[in-house]
C-alpha cells in the first residue's frame, strides 16, 4: 500500500482543542449533502460515458468529507475557492445540482453559461469564487478574498470578520505559487485557510514521488509561521469538530492556517485513467473506511451503543430515494436546456466593451447569468 | 428539500451590470477644451503617474497600490513618492519579490470588489507572473460565466534603451496583447499619461498600463483641473499629406524626430501617437492612410506576431486599396537585446531607421 492514512502527529494533537459538537441536525444535513455528491458524481461518470460532457472531468467520490465538513464550518459569507475537482465544492456550498451538472452539458443555464465546464463551478450568490484549471494557481487568489475581507474591515469600515477558504491537491504542494502565497499570507495576516485534500496521488504519481518529507507537510506551513493541522479527512463528524475551532481562530485572530486532510479518491484522477499506479486492494481498504457509511452507521447506531440513534434504515433509504431523485431531475434539467447561442461566444469577454478591442469581434454582455 | 432551478434567460439590456453594478466611465474633456498648454505647470511623466494614483485614491477607498519598494523606499523609480506617507501602510504596499503571489492575490482581491493597482518594477519581471495576469485576470468574467470581472490595473516599466541587456529589457505589448479580455495602454507623455491613467483605474476591465524607464523624467505642461483621456484614441501629433507614421509609447519621440528631419527634405508626414493598443483606434489610422496613401508603423518590439503586424493586418483588411506602397513595419531588431551602447541603440527603431523606411516608401 503506498499510501496510509497516516495517525495525526503528536504535536498535531496537542494543536487541536476540539470544538463544538456536531449537532444531530448538522450530521443529518453533511450526510445529506455527502451522498448528493456521491449520487451526483455517479451520474457524472454515466453522462460522460455517453459523451454528454467532455472535456477533462475529476469525480470528487471518496472526498466528500472534505468539502462537506470545512464548508460546514463557514458562515455564509466567508468566500471559497477551489481546484478543478470541484464539484463537491460547488454543492457543498449551495449551488443547486441542475446548474452543475447543465454546466457540465455546456448549457447556457449552467453556473457559468457553458463557458466554464467541469474544472470551473463559479457561483457568486454563494460566494465560490471559482474551480480553477491551473494546478495551484488558486492559491493566491484566495489569499488576495482574505486580503479583500480583511482591506474591507480595515480600510473601509465595512462588513464583519470573514475567512477565505482555499482548497488545494496534494499535487499544488510542488507549485512555487502556493509558498509565495504562505509567505505572503503571513507577512499580511491574513485570514485564509488553505485546505490540502491530500489523497495521495497527484495524478498518477504518489505523494512520496512528488513531495520531500511527505510525512510533514504541515512543516511547510509552518515554515512561514502559518499554523498547520494535520486531520482526518475522512470522518466528517471529528473533521467538523476540528476544523471549527481552526476558523474560529483565523477568523477572531485575522490570521492564516493550514490544514492537511488525508483523504482519498475512488474514482482515476480523471475519466480517462487506466490507474495502473494503483491496485484495487488499496482502493478496497479505503472503501472500508467510507465516510458516508460511516456516517450513516454512526447516525443509525442507538444511543446506548454510542450512536446517534437519530437514523433508522427506512430514514436513510427515504433520503437516498430523494437524493436520487433530485439528481436525476438535474440530469434532465441539463438535458433539456438550451445550448448557449453564437452570440455568447463574443460576451462576457470585456465589462467595459468598448469599440476596436478586437478586429474582428464585437462584445457585448448577453444574456444574464443565471444565478444572479 | 432542494427547490425546483428555473433561471430567467434574459438578455442583460440596462447599463448597471447585475454582477459588476453601473461602470462608473468618466466625462472625456476634449482636449481642445483642456490641452496639454504652455501656461501650464511643468510636471514629470512619473509626476503625473503620481497624481493619477494619489487623485484616485483620495476618491475611491477600494483603491491601493503594492509592489516591490512602492512604500518605504518612495519606489524604485519614485513615482509613488510620498503616498506611504498620505495613505499609509494599508494602502500602500511593500510586497517581497513574488510577482506571482501579489498578482494573484490582487486579482482575487479585485474579484472581491477592491481596485488594485499592480506596479511591476519592469514588465520584464511580470513573465514570473505570466499564469496570474494571463490566465486568470482576463479570462475570469469569461470562466465564471459574467460573474466576476476583474478591475485591475498591473503598471511598470516597459521596453529596452537602459543598456540593462536582454532580461531586463522586455516589451511585453507584443506577446500580451494577443489575449483577450484585457486593455494595453502605453502613454508616450507625461500629459498622456496622467488622463489614461486615471482612466484604467476607473476602467471595470484589466489594464495593462505600460510605462518607460526612459521617459519618467520626461516633463510637460500638465493641467491642475481633472481630465481623463478614452482609450481607442489616437493623438495627431503633426499632420502632413506624404505619409502616415503611426507608434505607441517611447518610439512616437523617434518618429517626431524623423518627421521633423523629413519636413526639411520636403516631406510631410501624418504622425499618430495610439496611445492604447488594444482597444487601437484603426479608424483615424485609415482616415490618415486615405489622406497619405502611404504608411510606415514603428513598434518597439520584436517584428513577429507583434502589434505592428497586427496594425499592418487591420490597414491591409480595411483600406488596401487606397496604399499606394505596401505597409512597412520598424521593429526593433530580431534579437535578444543587447548591452553595448550602439547595439542597443542600433537594435531599437530610432529615428535613423524610421527615416530610411520612410525615404523608401515616398520615393517609390
Ligand atoms: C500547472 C499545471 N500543470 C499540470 C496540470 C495537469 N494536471 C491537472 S491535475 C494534475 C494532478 C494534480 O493532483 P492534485 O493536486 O493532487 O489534485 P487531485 O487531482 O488529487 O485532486 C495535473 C498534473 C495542470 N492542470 N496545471
Ligand atoms: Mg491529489
Amino acid at each position: 500500500m503506498s499510501q496510509t492514512i497516516s495517525e495525526p502527529t503528536e504535536r498535531a494533537v496537542q494543536d487541536q482543542s476540539n470544538g463544538p459538537r456536531m449537532s444531530d441536525d448538522q450530521a443529518l444535513e453533511a450526510l445529506r449533502t455527502m451522498q448528493l455528491i456521491r449520487e451526483f458524481e455517479s451520474r457524472t461518470m454515466q453522462a460522460y460515458q455517453r459523451a454528454k460532457i467532455g472535456g477533462f472531468c475529476h469525480i470528487y467520490t471518496g472526498q466528500e468529507a472534505c468539502a462537506v465538513g470545512t464548508i460546514m464550518s463557514l458562515e455564509k459569507t466567508d468566500p471559497v475557492v477551489t481546484a478543478y475537482r470541484d464539484h463537491g465544492h460547488a454543492l457543498a456550498r449551495g449551488m443547486h445540482p441542475s446548474a452543475c451538472m447543465a454546466e457540465m452539458f455546456g448549457k447556457l443555464a449552467g453556473c457559468a453559461k457553458g463557458k466554464g465546464g467541469s474544472m470551473h463551478m463559479f457561483d457568486r450568490p454563494n460566494h465560490l469564487y471559482g474551480g480553477h484549471g491551473i494546478v495551484g494557481a488558486q492559491t493566491p487568489l484566495g489569499l488576495g478574498l482574505a486580503f479583500a475581507c480583511r482591506y474591507q474591515l480595515d480600510v473601509m469600515g465595512s462588513g464583519e470578520k470573514r475567512v477565505a477558504l482555499c482548497y488545494l491537491g496534494d499535487g499544488a504542494l510542488g507549485q512555487g505559487a502556493f509558498y509565495e502565497a504562505l509567505n505572503l499570507a503571513t507577512l499580511f495576516s491574513t485570514p485564509v485557510i488553505y485546505v490540502l485534500e491530500n489523497n495521495g496521488y497527484s495524478m498518477g504519481t504518489a505523494l512520496k514521488r512528488h513531495a520531500a518529507n511527505a510525512d510533514r507537510l504541515v512543516d511547510r506551513a509552518e515554515a512561514f509561521g502559518v499554523r498547520g493541522v494535520e486531520m482526518d479527512g475522512l470522518d466528517v463528524m471529528s473533521l467538523y469538530e476540528q476544523f471549527r475551532p481552526v476558523v474560529d481562530d483565523c477568523r477572531e485572530r485575522q490570521v492564516p492556517a493550514f490544514v492537511d486532510l488525508k483523504t482519498y479518491r475512488y474514482q482515476g484522477h480523471s475519466m480517462s485513467d487506466p490507474q495502473k499506479y494503483r491496485t484495487k486492494d488499496e482502493v478496497e481498504q479505503y472503501k472500508e473506511k467510507d465516510s458516508i457509511a460511516r456516517l450513516a452507521s454512526q447516525l443509525m447506531t442507538p444511543k446506548d451503543d454510542g450512536g446517534r440513534g437519530i437514523l433508522s434504515e427506512d430514514d436513510w433509504s427515504a433520503m437516498q430515494k430523494e437524493i436520487k431523485d433530485l439528481v436525476k431531475e438535474a440530469m434532465d434539467f441539463a438535458e433539456e436546456a438550451e445550448a448557449p447561442g453564437e452570440s455568447e461566444l463574443t460576451t462576457d469577454v470585456y465589462a467595459n466593451p468598448q469599440p476596436n478591442l478586437s478586429p474582428q469581434s464585437v462584445y457585448g454582455h448577453g444574456v444574464k447569468n443565471p444565478l444572479l | 428539500m432542494t427547490t425546483a432551478y428555473t433561471p430567467e434567460l434574459t438578455e442583460i439590456k440596462d447599463a448597471i451590470h447585475p454582477a459588476l453594478g453601473k461602470v462608473e466611465i468618466p466625462d472625456f474633456v476634449s482636449e481642445s477644451e483642456l490641452p496639454s498648454r504652455d501656461g501650464d505647470r511643468v510636471i514629470q511623466y512619473r509626476e503625473a503617474l503620481r497624481e493619477a494614483m494619489t487623485e484616485e485614491m483620495r476618491r475611491d477607498e477600494r483603491v491601493f497600490l503594492i509592489g516591490e519598494e512602492v512604500a518605504e523606499y518612495n519606489g524604485a523609480y519614485k513615482v509613488s513618492q510620498g503616498m506611504l506617507d498620505e495613505f499609509g501602510p494599508k494602502r500602500i504596499i511593500d510586497s517581497p519579490i513574488s510577482e506571482n503571489g501579489f498578482a494573484g492575490m490582487c486579482i482575487g482581491a479585485a474579484m472581491m470588489g477592491l481596485r488594485p493597482i499592480v506596479e511591476f518594477m519592469s514588465w520584464s519581471f511580470s513573465l514570473v507572473a505570466a499564469d496570474q495576469i494571463l490566465n486568470n485576470a482576463p479570462k475570469m468574467l469569461y470562466m465564471s460565466g459574467g460573474q466576476w470581472g476583474c478591475p485591475i490595473v498591473f503598471r511598470g516599466n516597459d521596453g529596452a534603451g537602459g543598456q540593462l541587456g536582454s532580461t531586463h529589457s522586455w516589451c511585453v505589448e507584443g506577446m500580451f496583447a494577443n489575449v483577450p479580455g484585457l486593455k494595453m495602454v502605453i502613454p508616450s507623455n507625461p500629459y498622456d499619461a496622467k488622463g489614461l491613467l486615471k482612466t484604467a483605474i476607473r476602467d471595470p476591465d484589466p489594464v495593462f498600463f505600460l510605462e518607460s524607464e526612459r521617459m519618467l523624467g520626461d516633463k510637460a505642461h500638465v493641467p491642475e483641473e481633472e481630465y481623463f483621456i478614452p482609450f481607442g484614441r489616437a493623438r495627431v501629433c503633426r499632420e502632413g499629406d506624404d505619409i502616415t507614421l503611426i507608434s505607441w509609447g517611447r518610439p512616437v519621440h523617434f518618429c517626431m524626430e524623423a518627421a521633423e528631419k523629413l519636413a526639411g527634405d520636403g516631406i510631410e508626414c501624418d504622425v499618430l501617437d495610439m496611445r492604447s493598443v488594444r482597444p487601437l483606434d484603426i479608424d483615424s489610422v485609415i482616415e490618415s492612410v486615405k489622406k497619405t496613401n502611404r504608411i510606415v508603423v514603428v513598434d518597439q518590439s520584436w517584428p513577429f506576431g507583434s502589434v505592428a503586424s497586427e496594425a499592418i493586418a487591420q490597414i491591409c483588411e480595411r483600406c488596401f486599396d487606397w496604399l499606394d506602397h505596401e505597409p512597412v513595419r520598424v521593429n526593433t531588431i530580431d534579437v535578444p537585446t543587447p548591452y553595448a551602447k550602439n547595439l542597443e541603440a542600433a537594435y531599437l527603431p530610432n529615428a535613423e531607421r524610421i527615416l530610411e523606411a520612410v525615404r523608401a516608401v515616398v520615393s517609390e
